[in-house]
């Protein structure tokens, strides 16, 4: 992150919330982060960490009649928050362009693919002729591993599987070669052997286009295969940002501790005890004063009344670059996230 | 797809044949006797017998039934000597109350039933499909709280009292209008225009109800698809989104039901037609009804099966068309 | 059959018809989702079953447990054939045998209190009258970890968590001997899941429980079964103690399976040998001759496409079903960390 290019989306105390019936739910809690070209960062987190939201409101597709943004999203200098419809449809699918969670969901059942991945980059070649199309269409198609193109281009999209479908979803986002590729739980329901087969797709093309990625998951293992940076969520704050070495080596939040707990010892072939983080994630309408995680936080005890009155600000700790938002001193993070033990 | 239209249609003969079967058989265990009524009150008991035998209603009920059947395709003659007279094919039968074959009389009062029924389906699929749309695309706010509230007052509220208050208030109160006589566009365009605006209205509003409340969740339930998110994510306009992703999706639905609504509309709209006294089909079913006019009644009821029954098949078909996800599996 | 074994389940197949062709659309075809399936289940111990979507998994549950009936083949609890009972004999069956069910939500009646859910498998079963049947499921509910003041309440006041806890609850209420999981986690966040893991195996220990324990999930598996088997088009294409297939798969579906599971440290990126598999899983419907991995294998041969392998015993004592199986070693060694 000691990169001294601007950065090609910056984050700007984001906030937003949705009103419902029961109250008003804050999904994304002032949130701050900057992203540089051709990186990979991770956004993780468990559901109702507003990590979806978030990366909603980076292409403004949340519902507008129900939610409320503030902040700043800048995206090539212009704040997407506040710019125009026009000026945010030039950005969508263009500049930044999207991956989601379901493939079986993500494609108009009505028309074939070879049409919607051709109106993807119509809509931004508006001049482009019929053959021109044809060819990038085609062209994209094999470049995401779909066998037989020429075939399948006229088929529907209920005529291929989950994988497929994802790919098909790939090609729709890189076909105006964006600068930006948002993908939303991309893999999260396909199967391993899948998963494994669209993550390295997504990983070469990278090195073909350049693109950076914001992955968001909530799959550690998904972290620890692709990632460069990653975003801890937790409540719709971000807990921890490191280098994804150091999150997996030293976390620096107590948060991350058990998660990493929560995960890391399926690893091992023993059976016993997982780390658990005891409780589950608060409701999003009524937060608990100071941090958000102190009620689940084994170690909020210890220092003193600060974790239940005052929300911790995201800080550097340690010289690894990593940033932590946690009331325990630098030194106690750093000795707990290096220790072997972290519960 | 091929395949399957002609399973479809093998499907719609069967079921019609199944449809004739039943009305024929129900009309037939009536305790009225058709002959009896054919003559009036003072009728004498030779006259009661020959007319039973000219009519065919000596016969057995299987055999009447297979006269009745083969009179469709071939036409039919009555009687024999100088009593004799035939209705040609297609026919459905004979109306000794009216003295017609039924199919004549059927040609004669369906046209008025068709116009009215494609007028009123053309402003009411505007209407309906309209309003529904301008509330989903405003959901929340004062247009949609309108239209949902004009839904539910036109789903509850029934043809023959608004029929009545529109005629009164137009009609004679006001008198905005001269009172509906119907005349064939043909021969009076301007006085079949100004009989049949009041009715093409009261049915067309009163039936978009329910299709605006279809369009408005139809379209409410696509915008939160993941396809039309890949479409906004797309860069695609507005405009663009709507039409070829949300009302694509909305429509199927109501496609259905709109078929299925106007092949009913066909079969006679009893109550308009009675309201605004237009000559068409549903009147005189009703009055066949009263009069016992069995024949008539038969006839009637054949001509909206076959409607529903065909508009079940174009629907299907149209299914096949609409979405890929039937047509090519 | 021995006295260590809870369950056994002999050449099951289930079969579903589907399409339809022809004026009068019979069905014409049937998706062969489970097609042959063996397996014994060890007293006390975990069998955990692995295999991705459309591999038979979670049919094959539905067949073990007999919501719904086996095309073929046999199922022995404690030694007695329970495909062919009805009536009484299979309502003793149910007592022995219990579910627990993927998702938390559609799975608990959101109009019933937390312990009329509990109670009902003992209602049914026509075991305790009201007074005693809350005892019971105060008794159940603090053996789950929940609060048993909390029986007055409904599903949706509790979190996702909990209402599997309430669900596992129910399961026990009958004291089963073998517990069905069929994705009992795959629905929750990770901190959680390690939680329900946790008390999964905490119950065994304590109530000496047989479990059959199904998950797409290979580290969850690995972390609770005993033996694992791995399916794949309706059938196993190996079984055995889950420590040696972790270390040394001898299938090459296996193997693919297991390389295709992310890391667990960034550090191991790019480590070798990780095994890519190409393409889609084929159609249940209309599945490869000989083996059904064959079309997606780096081995096959002609052989395997016109016999199929038969699941058998490996020089190491592993049991698989590949005409070309890896090395495995003969004896176990220290599995890499």
């Amino acid at each position: 992150m000691s990169n001294t290019a601007a950065p090609v989306l910056s984050v700007q105390n984001l906030r937003v919330s949705f009103d419902t019936q029961d109250g008003t739910v804050r999904a994304v809690d002032d949130i701050s982060f900057d992203v540089y070209a051709g990186e990979t960062i991770c956004i993780v987190g468990e559901s109702g960490s507003g990590k979806s939201v978030m990366a909603g409101s980076i292409m403004r597709l949340n519902n507008s009649s129900t939610a409320t943004t503030e902040g700043k999203i800048l995206v090539n200098g212009i704040d997407v928050l506040t710019a125009s419809e026009e000026e945010v449809r030039g950005i969508r699918g263009s500049e930044v362009a999207m991956i989601f969670q379901d493939p079986m969901s993500a494609l108009n059942p009505y028309f074939t693919i070879g049409k919607q991945i051709a109106e993807a980059y119509v809509v931004h070649h508006p001049g482009a002729s019929k053959r021109e199309v044809h060819d990038v269409v085609l062209a994209m198609m094999i470049k995401v591993g779909i066998p037989s193109p020429e075939k399948r281009i006229d088929e529907y999209p209920h005529q291929f599987s989950g994988g497929m479908r994802q790919r098909i979803v790939i090609a729709i986002a890189l076909v105006n070669n964006p600068k930006i590729l948002i993908a939303d739980e991309p893999t999260t329901a396909l199967d391993v052997t899948v998963q494994a087969q669209i993550l390295d797709l997504m990983m070469s093309l990278q090195k073909e286009f350049g693109m950076t990625i914001i992955l968001i998951t909530h799959d550690l293992g998904v972290v620890a295969e692709v990632a460069q940076d990653v975003i801890v969520m937790y409540a719709g704050h971000i807990v921890e940002q490191s280098h994804v070495d150091a999150l997996f080596h030293s976390p620096t939040h107590p948060y991350s501790w058990g998660l990493l707990g929560s995960v890391a010892s399926y690893g091992a072939n023993k059976r016993g005890d997982l780390y658990t983080i005891s409780g589950s994630p608060p409701s999003l309408i009524s937060l608990p004063a100071g941090c958000a995680f102190h009620p689940r936080c084994v170690h909020s005890k210890g220092s003193g009344n600060a974790c239940m009155t005052v929300q911790p600000k995201l800080r550097d700790v340690g010289t690894d670059g990593s940033r932590s938002a946690c009331h325990l001193t630098d030194d106690v993070l750093i000795s707990i996230g290096r220790g072997s033990d972290r519960s | 797809m091929f395949l399957f239209v002609v399973r479809r249609l093998f499907f719609a003969v069967v079921l019609l044949l199944a449809v004739s079967v039943f009305t024929y058989l129900l009309f037939a265990l009536l305790p009225t006797d058709p002959a009896a009524l054919s003559c009036g009150i003072h009728c004498k008991p030779e006259t009661v017998l020959a007319n039973r035998i000219r009519l065919g209603y000596d016969k057995p009920i299987l055999e009447q039934y297979w006269h009745f059947l083969r009179g469709i395709f071939v036409g039919r003659d009555y009687g024999f000597g100088q009593t004799a007279f035939s209705c040609p094919a297609p026919s459905l039968g004979y109306s000794f109350n009216q003295h017609a074959c039924v199919t004549a009389l059927i040609g004669e009062t369906f046209p008025v039933t068709a116009f009215l029924a494609i007028g009123a389906f053309v402003l009411w699929m505007i209407i309906g499909i309209g309003v529904g749309a301008i509330a989903a695309l405003n959901k929340g706010k004062w247009q949609d709280r309108f239209a949902t509230g004009f839904a539910a007052v036109g789903v509850s509220l029934p043809t023959f009292y608004i029929g009545l208050l529109v005629l009164f208030s137009v009609v004679i109160w006001f008198q905005i209008l001269p009172f509906p006589s119907y005349e064939s566009p043909l021969d009076n365009f301007s006085a079949f225009i100004t009989a049949m605006i009041l009715p093409w209205l009261v049915l067309a509003v009163l039936s978009a109800a329910s299709y605006t409340r279809l369009t408005r969740n139809g379209m409410l339930e696509a915008m939160n698809e993941d396809f039309v998110r890949l479409g906004v994510a797309k860069g695609l306009r507005l405009r663009v989104i709507l039409s070829r992703y949300v009302m694509r999706q909305a429509l199927i639905p109501i496609v259905t039901i709109a078929g299925l609504d106007f092949a009913g509309l066909l079969g006679g709209a009893i109550i308009t037609e009675s309201v605004f006294s237009l000559p068409g089909m549903g009147r005189m079913s009703i009055r066949a009804v009263v009069d016992s006019d069995l024949p008539v009644l038969v006839g009637t009821t054949m001509v909206a099966a076959v409607f529903i029954v065909l508009a079940n098949v174009i629907v299907d078909i149209t299914y096949g068309f609409l979405d890929p996800r039937v047509r090519v599996s | 059959m021995s006295s260590d074994v809870a369950l056994q389940a002999v050449d099951l197949v289930k079969h579903f018809p589907t399409g339809s062709k022809g004026l009068l659309g019979r069905p014409d075809k049937s998706v062969r989702a489970v097609d042959g399936v063996s397996f014994t289940l060890r007293k006390g111990k975990t069998l955990g079953i692995v295999g991705e979507s459309g591999c038979g998994k979670s049919t094959l549950a539905r067949v073990v447990t007999r919501l719904i009936e086996p095309t073929s083949g046999n199922i022995l609890l404690d030694g007695v054939d329970i495909t062919k009972t009805s009536g009484k004999d299979l309502r003793n069956m149910r007592r022995q045998m219990q579910m627990i069910f993927q998702d938390p939500v559609s799975s608990l009646n959101p109009r019933h209190s937390v312990g009329q859910i509990i109670a009902m498998p003992l209602r049914v079963q026509g075991l305790l009258d009201e007074e005693h049947s809350n005892e019971r499921v105060k008794e159940l509910m603090k053996l789950v970890g929940l609060n048993p003041e909390h029986f007055n309440r409904y599903p949706h006041e509790f979190s996702g968590g909990q209402r599997q806890r309430i669900g596992i609850a129910r399961s026990l209420a009958l004291n089963p001997t073998v517990i069905v999981a069929d994705e009992p986690v795959s629905a929750l966040d990770v901190s959680v899941q390690a939680q329900i893991l946790n008390l999964l195996e905490r119950l065994q220990s304590d109530l000496g429980l047989s479990m059959i324990f199904i998950a797409h999930d290979l580290s969850v598996v690995r972390h609770i079964a005993d033996d694992v088997a791995v399916m794949y088009l309706g059938k196993i294409v190996e079984i055995g103690p889950a420590e040696e297939v972790y270390a040394s798969p001898a299938h090459p579906y296996t193997k693919a399976l297991l390389s295709a599971v992310p890391i667990h440290d960034p550090s191991e990126r790019g480590g070798p040998g990780r095994i890519r598999l190409q393409g889609d899983v084929p159609s249940p419907i209309d599945p490869p001759s000989g083996c059904r991995f064959r079309t997606r294998c780096w081995k096959a041969t002609d052989l395997c496409g016109a016999v199929e392998p038969p699941l058998q015993a490996e020089a190491s004592g592993r049991v698989v079903a590949c005409h070309f199986p890896e090395e495995t070693p003969v004896s176990i060694g220290k599995s890499p960390e």
